[in-house]
This record gives C-alpha cells, sequence and structure tokens, in this order.
C-alpha cells in the first residue's frame, strides 16, 4: 500500500507543479468491480484515472497498454462520456504500476491481454467519470449556494440556474476538495461519444516520428547490448572468449547472462560487429535433438490414443463404431512467431536503492516484479515506464518475461543505464511460439446428412502449464486455451467428445494473438465445411441449422452471406468460403473469395467481416481492429511457420518468414451488428475465421482440401494431384 | 568525418562508414523517428529519403551518404498532405511502421501525384506492416493525392 501512496502522491505533485492545483481523482470506488472474483486490492484498492487541470486540461490515466488496438483513445472516451467534459481537452497517460492499476478480473495484476480492456474497464472509468462530475457539479452549487439537482455538467462546464456558468478548470481546486460520492449516477439520455468513430488521440504523435517506443528510449551515458543466445533452446554457454570482440571500436563489455552472451557496446551497430566475433563454445543439451517432422511424428502417434476429456456429450465414440460412414481427418499447424514490427526490447536503468525499467509491457506487475527479482531489489523499488508498444499479440505479456530478465541481467552486470534490442533474427529464434497443434477428428452424419457424432483430440504443448499461472489456469489437467474453441463449440452435435494431449518439450509457446483460437476455428470451421459438402449441402445453409439457438453467431453470419453476395455467381476460377467464430465475447463471421494465381498460390479478392461485439465504444476502431485481426490471420493462413531442425529455427527475417504485403491485401468490408448486448473484445477475435474462410474458399474455387496450415502452393498442387 | 544534410541541416558524425545510417539518425543525431524493424532491407521500417529517392537507410552504410542530402519523418512538414491523409483515413495502429510507410507515400507522389493502385503496390511493396493497415494506407494515398475514388469505403 505504502506504493499506492507514493505513486498517487508523485502523480499529484506532478500535477501542481505542473499546472499549479488541479483535481486528481483518486477516488475510492468500493462498489466498481464487476467480477466478485477479483477480490483484495483488486477489487478495493483507490482509483486514479483522471487529473483535470486549471488549464482546463483533462488528462485520463491509462492502465491498459498501447499496441495498436486504440486503447489511448477508447479508454478516455469511457470515462469522458460520463465526465461530460470537452472531448477537445482531453489526453491520456499511461498509468504507472500500482495495484489501483490491476486489471479489474485477472487477479492483481496490471496487464493488458485478452481481449479485455474495454469491457474489463467500461464500468470502472465510467464510474470514474461520473463520480468526478458529481464532485465538479457539487463544487458549482456550492460556489453559487444552490442545489446541485439545478446544475449540470456539459462538455467541461457546469451550468446553474440563471445562465450561471463555470468551466471544469476553474472550478478544479474546489472540487478538489467535494466529498466523493458513494454512489455515483451514470448519465442517462444519449450517449455523446460513445458510439462515435472519434480519431485516436495518439495518431498525431505516430505519424510524426515523436511516440516513443521501447527502442526509441534513451538516458545519459546509456550503453547497448545484443545479446547472442544458445542456438538451441536450453542450451547453455559453456565457454566463451570476448578478445576479438572487445576489440571493436565502441564495444565497452562482454558479459554472460542466463539467455547468453551479451556484448555491450555504445551503440547498436559496434555491438552487432563485436558479436559476430565471438567466440562461444555452447552446451547444446537435449534441446539440439528437437526437430518439427519428429514432433509431428510423435503429435501423430499420441492423437491415436485417449487423451484427457474435455467435453463429452452424448458418446461419440460408440456411435462412430455403428456409422455406415465415417469421416476420419487429421488437421495440423505450425508454431508461429509473433513478429511484432518492433523487436523486443528493454532499457533498465539500476542505480543502488531503486531500478528504472522503461519498456513495451502487456504484464507489467509480473515484468516489474521479475526485474526486482534479478536486480534484488523490492518490487517497489522498481519502477516499470511503458512506453509505446509496437505491436504486442501477446508477445509483449510474456510469462517468463524474458526480455525483461536479460536487460536486468545485463544493467546489473554493467551498473551503467542499458538498453538491450533484439536483432529481428534474435527476436524470431528467442522462442515463445504460437504452438504448434495437431488434431485428429472422426465424425459421422445422420440420415439428413446432419453431424451426428464427432470425436475430437486435439495435441499439442500447454502455454501454461510450467508457469506460474499454471494452479490458477489448468483445471483438472486441462489448459482451456488449448481448447478454447472447440470444446464449446456453439454447433448442436448430439455426441461431441473433444480430447487433449498436452505433451511438454523444450520450445517456450506463449499465447499468440486470439490464442488457443487461432488453431481450433480453422480445425472446426474447415471440417465442418467439409462435413457440409460430404452432405451435399450449402456450408452456409448447413451452419445456419446447426446454430438456431445461437441467434448471435447466426446474425454474424447471416450478414456476411448476404453482404458478401454467398450464392451469386462469380469470376470462373474464384470460390467463395465462410466461417463463423465465438472468441473473447465477440461473434465474427468472414467471407473470403479467392483464386489460384498463375504459380498456384491463393490470391485473396476480398473478405467480408461481420462482428458483434456488443455495445460499442468507437465503430472506427473496431473496424480498424477487424482488419487488423484479419491481416494478421492472413499471413499465418497463407505463409507463417517456425519450423526446427536439430534444434535450430530455421526461420530468421522477413525473407522466411513472410507477412502479407500491400499488393497481397485484398480489400476487407466490415460490418458492425448494432447491439445493446455487454461488450466483447475486438482485438483478437478478428483473426480466427479467416484461416478457414480462406481454406473453405479454396475448396470451393478448385475443390483442394487443405488440412495444414500454411496454404502454400505446393501443398496445395499435391491436394489438388490427390484429387 | 562524413558530412551529409539531415533535414536542409548540415551534419558531421564521426563513425566507422559502414555504420548503417539508420543507427546513426537514431543514436548519433537522435532522430529516432526512423524504426528498425529487420536490418535486412526486408521491411521498410527505417525509410529515409536520399536526395530524394526512398531508401533503407537499415542496410546504406552511412560512408554512402557523404555529401548526399537525406530526410526522415521529422523532416516532413506537420501540413504534408499526406500525413494530413494519414490522419483523416486514421491509418495508424501501432504505428511502428508508419514513419516508413510515409517516406514511401511521399516519395511516390512526388514521382506520381495520382498514383493507381498498381503503383501503390509496387511503391509499397517493401513496408511491412503488422498490424494490417494496408486498406487504409491505400486510401489515404488516393487520398494525398487528390484521387476523387477515394472517399470512404475500400476500393474494390
Ligand atoms: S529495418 Fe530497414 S528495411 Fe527493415
Ligand atoms: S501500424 Fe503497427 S506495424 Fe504498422
Amino acid at each position: 500500500m505504502s506504493e499506492v501512496t507514493r505513486m498517487s502522491r508523485r502523480q499529484f505533485m506532478k500535477t501542481s507543479a505542473l499546472a499549479g492545483g488541479g483535481l486528481l481523482l483518486a477516488c475510492h470506488l468500493p462498489f466498481g468491480i464487476l467480477d466478485a472474483a477479483a477480490t483484495g486490492e483488486a477489487g478495493f484498492a483507490p482509483n486514479a484515472f483522471l487529473r483535470i487541470g486549471p488549464d482546463e486540461s483533462v488528462t485520463v490515466i491509462v492502465n491498459k497498454s498501447e499496441m495498436g488496438q486504440g486503447v489511448y483513445t477508447s479508454l478516455p472516451m469511457l470515462l469522458a462520456e460520463e465526465l461530460c467534459c470537452d472531448w477537445k481537452r482531453v489526453t491520456f497517460q499511461a498509468s504507472p504500476v500500482a495495484p489501483e492499476y490491476n486489471h479489474t478480473q485477472f487477479g492483481p495484476i496490471m496487464v493488458t491481454g485478452g481481449s479485455t480492456s474495454v469491457r474489463s474497464e467500461w464500468e470502472r472509468l465510467s464510474l470514474a467519470g461520473a463520480a468526478a462530475r458529481e464532485m465538479l457539479v457539487a463544487a458549482a452549487a456550492q460556489e453559487w449556494n444552490v442545489d446541485p439537482g439545478s446544475c449540470r455538467a456539459k462538455n467541461g462546464n457546469v451550468f446553474g440556474p440563471g445562465g450561471k456558468q463555470l468551466s471544469f478548470g476553474k472550478l478544479a481546486a474546489k472540487a478538489a476538495k467535494m466529498r466523493l460520492p458513494k454512489n455515483p449516477q451514470l448519465k442517462s439520455g444519449a450517449k455523446i461519444l460513445l458510439g462515435k468513430p472519434l480519431h485516436r488521440l495518439d495518431s498525431p504523435t505516430k505519424i510524426n516520428g515523436t511516440a516513443v517506443f521501447g527502442i526509441d528510449v534513451t538516458a545519459p551515458g546509456m550503453l547497448t547490448a545484443v545479446i547472442t543466445r544458445p542456438p538451441v533452446f536450453g542450451g547453455k554457454v559453456k565457454s566463451f572468449d570476448a578478445v576479438k570482440a572487445l576489440a571493436v571500436p565502441g564495444v565497452k563489455q562482454v558479459v554472460a547472462v542466463d539467455a547468453g552472451v551479451a556484448v555491450v557496446a555504445d551503440g547498436f551497430w559496434p555491438a552487432q560487429k563485436g558479436r559476430e566475433l565471438l567466440e562461444i563454445v555452447w552446451d547444446e543439451g537435449e534441446g539440439a535433438t528437437v526437430s518439427t517432422p519428429a514432433m509431428r511424428e510423435e503429435y501423430a502417434r499420441l492423437s491415436a490414443t485417449p487423451g484427457m476429456v474435455a467435453r463429452k456429450d452424448g458418446d461419440a465414440a460408440a456411435v462412430l463404431s455403428q456409422a455406415k460412414q465415417r469421416f476420419e481427418v487429421e488437421y495440423e499447424v505450425p508454431y508461429l512467431a509473433h513478429a511484432t514490427m518492433e523487436p523486443l526490447n528493454c532499457f533498465v536503468d539500476l542505480k543502488q536503492e531503486s531500478c528504472q525499467v522503461r519498456t513495451g509491457s502487456q504484464f507489467q506487475t509480473v515484468d516489474r516484479n521479475a526485474a526486482a527479482r534479478v536486480v534484488g531489489l523490492k518490487p517497489e523499488q522498481v519502477i516499470l515506464e511503458t512506453t509505446f508498444l509496437g505491436g504486442g499479440f501477446g508477445r509483449r505479456a510474456c510469462t517468463g518475461s524474458d526480455f525483461v530478465i536479460e536487460a536486468s541481467q545485463v544493467a546489473k552486470a554493467v551498473r551503467q543505464p542499458v538498453k538491450v534490442i533484439r536483432s529481428r533474427e534474435d527476436d524470431m529464434r528467442a522462442g515463445y511460439y504460437r504452438p504448434m497443434w495437431y488434431d485428429r477428428i472422426a465424425a459421422c452424419l445422420d440420415d439428413k446428412g446432419m453431424p451426428l457424432a464427432w470425436h475430437h483430440r486435439i495435441v499439442g504443448q500447454s502455454i501454461i502449464a510450467g508457469t506460474p499461472f499454471e494452479s490458477g489456469m489448468v483445471k483438472g489437467g486441462i489448459d482451456d486455451t488449448s481448447v478454447e474453441g472447440a470444446a464449446n463449440t456453439p454447433y448442436a452435435i448430439p455426441n461431441l467428445q473433444v480430447e487433449l494431449h498436452s505433451p511438454r518439450n523444450p520450445v517456450p509457446v506463449l499465447w499468440w494473438r486470439s490464442v488457443g483460437h487461432s488453431h481450433t476455428a480453422f480445425v472446426m470451421e474447415s471440417f465442418l465445411d467439409e462435413l457440409a459438402h460430404a452432405a451435399g449441402k450449402d456450408p452456409y445453409q448447413y451452419r445456419r441449422k446447426l446454430l438456431a439457438k445461437h441467434p448471435r453467431t447466426l446474425k454474424v453470419l447471416e450478414t456476411a452471406a448476404k453482404k458478401a453476395g454467398w450464392g451469386k455467381p462469380l469470376p470462373a476460377g474464384h470460390g467463395m468460403g465462410i466461417a463463423v467464430h465465438e472468441s473473447f465475447g465477440s461473434f465474427i463471421a468472414q467471407v473470403a473469395q479467392v483464386s489460384l494465381d498463375a504459380k498456384g498460390n491463393i490470391k485473396v479478392h476480398r473478405v467480408v467481416c461481420a462482428v458483434d461485439c456488443g455495445r460499442i465504444v468507437n465503430p472506427d476502431t473496431i473496424k480498424a481492429q477487424m482488419e487488423s485481426g484479419i491481416t494478421f490471420g492472413l499471413s499465418a493462413a497463407l505463409y507463417g511457420a517456425i519450423t526446427l531442425k536439430n534444434g535450430r529455427v530455421e526461420q530468421g527475417n522477413f525473407d522466411t518468414y513472410p507477412l502479407v504485403r500491400m499488393q497481397s491485401m485484398p480489400p476487407v468490408e466490415v460490418h458492425i451488428i448494432a447491439s445493446s448486448e455487454p461488450p466483447g473484445g475486438v482485438g483478437e477475435p478478428g483473426v480466427p475465421p479467416i484461416a478457414p474462410a480462406v481454406a473453405n474458399a479454396l475448396f470451393a474455387a478448385t475443390g483442394a482440401r487443405l488440412r495444414s496450415l500454411p496454404m502454400t502452393a505446393d501443398k496445395i498442387k499435391s491436394a489438388l494431384n490427390k484429387g | 568525418m562524413i558530412i551529409f544534410q539531415v533535414n536542409g541541416k548540415e551534419r558531421r558524425v564521426d563513425v566507422s562508414p559502414d555504420t548503417p545510417l539508420l543507427w546513426v539518425l537514431r543514436e548519433n543525431l537522435g532522430l529516432s523517428g526512423s524504426k528498425f524493424g529487420c536490418g535486412e532491407g526486408l521491411c521498410g521500417a527505417c525509410t529515409v529519403h536520399i536526395d530524394g529517392i526512398p531508401e533503407r537507410s537499415c542496410v546504406t552504410p552511412v560512408g554512402d551518404v557523404q555529401g548526399k542530402k537525406v530526410v526522415t519523418i521529422e523532416g516532413i512538414p506537420e501540413n504534408h498532405p499526406v500525413k494530413k491523409a494519414w490522419l483523416v483515413q486514421e491509418v495508424s495502429q501501432c504505428g511502428y511502421c508508419q514513419p516508413g510507410q510515409i517516406m514511401s507515400a511521399v516519395a511516390l507522389l512526388k514521382k506520381k501525384p495520382k498514383p493507381n493502385d498498381a503503383d501503390i503496390d509496387s511503391a509499397m511493396s517493401g513496408n511491412l506492416c503488422r498490424c494490417g493497415t494496408y486498406g487504409r494506407i491505400r486510401r489515404a494515398i488516393h487520398a494525398a493525392g487528390g484521387n476523387a475514388a477515394v472517399k470512404g469505403g475500400d476500393k474494390s
């Protein structure tokens, strides 16, 4: 708690110093908690989300990391709507790490993930805005000696009887002395900001080069380090010779850290040149035996044996054993790198009694605590400052805090401000991938051609097992993130069994934008399509029938189909595919139109997306996130694969790990369903449907059914040859 | 000593001539708007103009720009039509690739004030955006070029 007080006071003094007195809303909100499970500090800690300056400035302090999804706009909109301030005065500031900024649902940590920013903060920020508005109104009423009920706030002013008017800035000092409302009332009536496509507050700094990302952090006397890591996972440094590296002008030190050998220099280039001259003897250990083809064989073997049961309706095995016709398939997807545009990096300045960490983190409390452990300080002695993130996608919420720990170790060794930068190759080869998955499914149809039994085995590493989060997140041996999207399929299948194998191996794995759904949606939606075709039915109508009891899923499906012109004639060689998937509280359907180009590669001509994410804050942000998820998912569907040979990752840069580029990006149309349902996430749910939509379109266009990602020309050719 | 012009000002740096221009801009000259994404000329995040031509500064040794004119994102005026179009179309997501995208777009429009989609494909194909802002970049370029075809909606 001492930290809370200290941080709050620090914030407050900053305000006072800057603006000569203002209102810092550090109100205790004993009610503002959505989830009863978030007890203790997380639930009842004070909040500090707003500062109003006498200069009329309104600063919203944002406790979520900005990594493209627009939280520096959507979260201020939530608060500003209730505050009734002038939106033109609103600016944002990244929050420090403190308990009052912890996630409202994920326990006592500050974290941005799970597509939860808007939905988890909606109530808390609305109430924070409402409470501040009531205090401003109370201040004005006292000033005028009138009943607060006769005053109202609008557009940054409080209006009273007889044309009285005072601005928020003028009221700020007085409002700070008002009693905190116990039960602030949310506004009624039409929304002023919510639902409007307001421009992002952070855009101007992002187009003129002034936005500070982690890699841009600098400090007087700062050194820059690169780390050469073992060529295989789990490898260790046996010995190294740094003589030649140290001879490179600008190289200052070479130090061993747990991650490998760090070359510390007065800039990135000398550090890179130094590392090329390092002579390191590695102890490779078991990691050198890991190869993805062998792993795939092992997964295939495992998939033929019973796993832990994640869902059981009816008796799929018994029904299948009696079936006249069984459909049996294997699906597989590879390891994937997050490949954030900004390679991982971290700045650490370690002093005797304090430590400053500046980095683009999605996992602030975990990273701060990890740094504290490394440098031997108490967590509250470590100040972690969140910069802009040049992409996150889950990679910057690392269960192992890898990039923060390695930088802290280097800082401890050099005792000077230091920034560790990963080259693209370092970034791509250092692990924490989306797991590789292997699925085996058997199914049979009833006499009307609808699925009667579906027996599904999933094989792949748990991203939670072996981490500090295992006890909380792995239930009865099942890591829900391994089976999400399959075990909870909305399709009405009377006999459904989903089983899981979670083999372990040395390749580090992590949540990757949309997590388990990135794999299960491809498998579920592709195989369902196969069954529809096997039954001789239209895949869209087939889904409609199976979703009769799921109106929101049905609605997005129908909207996407209608807007795409499903069933209308297409140019020769073109095909349309559809897929629908629920994740993170939102429902998304996508239709893709594809053909093959002259080289036999998939050309995606158009994507139509329908989304129901409940009540919305900013429709343009939602559109942007759908476009973004589709692009991200398309890169994985068409190109993405991390493979290992003798323990070595075979990809290193964008030549071997290609991404969608301008000329391969189809136009995307996004349709948002008007909804009054609780808000859902938008950062991730756009990803899952695109791979199956494209795979299903490929089948419609060519008759090639691809059960393996990425969908390369070679695989398409061999599928066509098989007929 | 390497002498060249950056955003209209003469700069002198005393570094090894094989140092990529990108790191000289970022670390020696404090111009961190140009970004590091790949170091291999594969992503375009480091794009700057050298004597008016868009180049990847991560693979341009600073020794090669001796006596030349370099323009970085910091040298593009705030009221430049490309920047304005970027704001109107709300292009940026994480924003990391955008300085490079803008530098490529500015160069394209200088060469071809009303580019068609194929021109955009070829001029922008070297600039990756992991966040998937391609559709908006395309619209913003059309808009900045005064191409009436943009008005809302995607190109189709
Ligand atoms: S950093 Fe220069 S092209 Fe990628
Ligand atoms: S906006 Fe994030 S990489 Fe382009």
